[in-house]
């Protein structure tokens, strides 16, 4: 009988920490595969010691964003630097088939589990590596946060106001692409090596990933010498096409109008008003030529009303609108994400429920479950009695010499 | 042309997508996936979306179209007439996967939904990627990149406090999720090759962007704060930090380090500050064992000046060079053009040049996904015009004769 997991059989040696690495093997695990994250109790996964913490508390096993990227994971750490430790790890290797690291380029290969390494412990196994740059290169060994190297790669150039400097997502953007290119080559090699019998190694890197998404500004370039810049909320082949506060602190919708039957539609809307039917407004050409008036007009519209009404009147004269919303409105209030799902409570065995959240994408005969974050080590036993069949005076012995350091 | 081993060479996938979903398909066409792009006649609306090969408006010159519609062939066909049904489910039969991007409902009405589907090609995996799902409250609602941008709460925390919530000028929702549609596409293709059988995959564009939300979705579940926008600045702890600095030409990207991880990296910042007798009071400071959190804002204005001035003395490269060599956070904000010149791509051989003979010239792209021992990604063909691979598929294929091509022409189904 198979099993109703897609990835049923699979299992990941996880050598990754942060978000990219962590948030592309959960994925892995909430489709069935098992995951065992290596850590080491003197150097824990970074992303631990990120607030917030539940009930504000700080510890080790209590950040809730570290909770949200490591769910559906088994847990064991391991001292690499010790020899038994990393006998231990190429054991693991040996019965797994995928391993997943994003260390600084040469840093696995220091620790002796490099490609040629794991192929002597498993032949056609998967190694898939991401870098912020690169295995190699003249810039493959600068230290790089994806917070601050989003700029480098161009995105934050391309956000903001064109009368002033650009703003720059809190968030580090580039970890929200790189995890699908990692899950990318992981699945793809699978399939590879269900056909072909043979594993491979990956150099893959956020700079090389993350710029496929931005292909049309980098041709705009090659082509026409275009160097693309950050335009607010406008849109070349749109109008009105914006952010309008509404009435409530600090709330706002955005509404996009394409066409002129969209045109019409808003105007209905709104009331149809004097102002709208003046000619300057009636084309996309004309209405941009008077975007500054045109915004600040509508805006006199959108905020006597909350978002969800204006929202809600431009939906339903086919006009695309939407609420612009917070964690708040995420968690809170949106009834979307109530019906996919998106926001699982999870039980975790230190802090108790926290939030989590789905997969954005619902396969439907093997739908992801999800599983609560571990603690730090939680399941070191666990993998090497169940995974690797060591005895309980085999185990013991280990833990004696620090090799779970 | 060379050899090129694709990690999944001899799949088919008919792509029925609009701008929505475009990237799926190109991905497992960058993967060795024979994509069909399948056009109603006159091809997709988004030919017309710029930017364009030398600002010309035309259809087969769209630069977003080439961008995301590379790596696949092209057919037209109207699949809402029975005809165009049926010459589709001839093609379902010889293929892996049908991704699309309709409303809800859509495909279904036409005879073409996954249960359908399913009864000709029991293999066949169906990915749908829409803006909200398949069903539910909003399923329905018409969306652009900006509406998606803002439902899914990127856009609440992105922007300067005194102005307007903001999006990026360069769009970004629809590659999220078609990004994540390749990945449940592949999914389902594992599950498949296991088992046999196909599935649905429904992909939400609004839920892949809430998945780029870091601390937002903790920080109001743990404690009800709201994370909002703070141009470029970050606050903690009800304090300032800048994350942007200035220096000779232009901005660069980071932040004062502190305590055991970023506080040794400040503390070679400074050492190279004071090389230049420029350190003030930052010398004396023990950045490995400073609490960051406990600091006034007076201090860190303080500090930001002093390294501003310094970086004012350097140029962008030159804080490259400084960073790599003295191993600090700090990296340059860098436009296009300075991404297309960036050294560490061309060292890597990023940049793929793609003949497009119609244009009279070859075009430079943005290459590989990943480089790997045994296989490789990359674009093997340009976007296709309208309905250029009609022939290849239709005539040679499926064996219709040029005669009933002209016919099905003619009466609107191809």
């Amino acid at each position: 009988m198979t099993g109703s997991h897609a990835l049923q059989g699979v299992r990941v040696v996880d050598f990754s920490w942060q978000f990219t690495g962590p948030i592309a093997t959960r994925f892995l695990g909430d489709h069935g595969a098992q995951v065992i994250k290596v850590e080491s109790l003197s150097r824990p996964d970074e992303a631990r010691g990120y607030a917030p913490y539940k009930d504000n508390i700080a510890g080790i096993n209590r950040s809730t964003l570290f909770a949200n990227y490591n769910g559906s994971k088994l847990d064991m750490t391991l001292d690499l630097k010790n020899p038994q430790g990393l006998e231990m790890a190429k054991k693991l290797v040996a019965v797994s088939d995928v391993v997943t690291a994003t260390f600084r380029p040469g840093t696995i290969e220091k620790f002796g589990l490099g490609y040629e390494e794991l192929q002597k412990v498993k032949p056609d196994i998967i190694l898939v590596s991401m870098t912020m740059q690169g295995q190699w290169g003249p810039f493959s060994q600068q230290p790089t946060l994806g917070a601050f190297f989003q700029s480098t790669m161009g995105f934050t150039e391309l956000m903001g106001w064109p009368d002033r400097t650009a703003v720059i997502p809190p968030t580090p953007y580039p970890d929200y692409i790189g995890p699908w290119f990692m899950l990318i080559a992981i699945l793809g090699a699978l399939s590879y090596r269900d056909r072909t019998g043979k594993g491979q190694y990956f150099d893959l890197s956020q700079l090389e990933t993350g710029l496929h998404f931005l292909t049309p500004a980098l041709l705009d370039y090659f082509v026409n010498g275009k160097i693309a810049t950050r335009n607010g909320n406008r849109s070349n082949h749109a109008c009105p096409h914006g952010a309008y506060r509404c009435k409530g602190d600090d709330r706002w919708c955005v509404i996009s109008v394409f066409t002129d039957e969209e045109w019409k539609a808003l105007c209905r809307v709104i009331g149809s008003p004097a102002w709208m039917r003046d000619p300057k407004f009636a084309t996309l050409i004309s209405r941009k030529n008077n975007e500054d008036e045109l915004d600040g007009l509508i805006e006199g519209w959108t905020i006597e009303h909350s978002p969800e009404e204006v929202m809600i009147s431009m939906q339903a004269a086919g006009v695309a609108a939407g609420i612009v919303q917070s964690g708040q409105d995420l968690i809170d209030r949106d009834p979307q994400l109530k019906h996919r799902g998106h926001c699982q409570v999870m039980d975790h065995p230190e802090i108790g429920s926290y939030v989590s959240e789905m997969v954005p994408f619902r396969l439907s005969k093997t739908p992801p479950q999800m599983k609560s974050a571990p603690c730090l080590g939680e399941h070191t036993e666990y993998v090497c009695r169940e995974i690797l069949g060591l005895s309980d005076e085999e185990f013991l012995e280990l833990l004696s010499k620090g090799v779970f350091g | 042309m060379d050899e090129v081993t694709g990690l999944l060479d001899g799949f088919r996938a008919l792509d029925l997508t609009d701008e929505k979903g475009f990237l799926c398909g190109r991905l497992l066409g960058d993967l060795g996936v024979d994509v069909i792009k399948v056009e109603p006649r006159g091809g997709d609306p988004a030919r017309r979306v710029g930017p364009f090969f030398h600002d010309t408006s035309d259809p087969e010159k769209s630069l977003l179209w080439f961008a995301y519609n590379s790596n696949k062939r092209g057919i037209t066909l109207n699949i809402e007439m029975v005809e165009g049904q049926e010459l589709f489910k001839r093609l379902v039969k010889t293929a892996d996967f049908v991704i699309e991007s309709s409303p809800p409902g859509y495909m279904d009405r036409l005879g073409l939904g996954f249960f359908a589907l399913r009864e000709i090609n029991p293999r066949i995996i169906m990915t749908s990627i829409l803006p909200f799902g398949q069903a539910g409250p909003y399923s329905a609602y018409k969306a652009s990149d900006i509406t998606c941008m803002a439902m899914g709460g990127l856009m609440y925390i992105c922007g300067d406090e005194d102005r307007p919530p903001v999006r990026f000028s360069v769009e970004q929702s629809y590659l999220h999720g078609g990004a994540q549609a390749c990945v449940g596409t592949l999914m389902a293709l594992y599950h498949r090759l296991r088992t046999g059988e196909g599935q649905h995959v429904d992909i939400s564009i609004q839920e892949c962007i809430v998945w780029t939300l870091d601390y937002t979705l903790p920080y109001w579940d743990t404690g009800r704060r709201l994370v909002k926008r703070t141009g470029t600045y970050q606050k903690r702890m009800d304090k300032t930090w800048l994350r942007a600095f200035p220096c000779k030409d232009g901005y660069i990207a980071g932040m004062v380090g502190g305590g055991l991880t970023t506080g040794p990296m400040q503390a070679r910042l400074v050492a190279a500050m004071d090389d230049e007798g420029m350190a003030d009071d930052l010398k004396d400071m023990d950045w490995k064992s400073i609490s960051l959190d406990a600091v006034m804002q007076e201090t860190i204005n303080h500090w930001e000046e002093a390294m501003v001035k310094y970086f004012m003395t350097r140029t962008k490269a030159e804080i490259q060079a400084e960073a790599i060599k003295s191993e600090l956070l700090f990296c340059p904000s860098n436009d296009i053009k300075e991404v297309a010149d960036y050294p560490q791509l061309k060292a890597r051989d990023y940049w793929q040049e793609v003949e497009h003979p119609q244009l009279g010239t070859n075009i430079i792209y943005p290459g590989f996904l990943f480089k790997s021992s045994e296989t490789s990604s990359k674009i093997r063909r340009r976007a296709p015009l309208i309905g250029e691979h009609n022939q290849e598929l239709y005539g040679e294929e499926l064996g219709i004769s040029r005669e009933e091509l002209v016919l099905l022409k003619k009466e609107g189904i191809i």
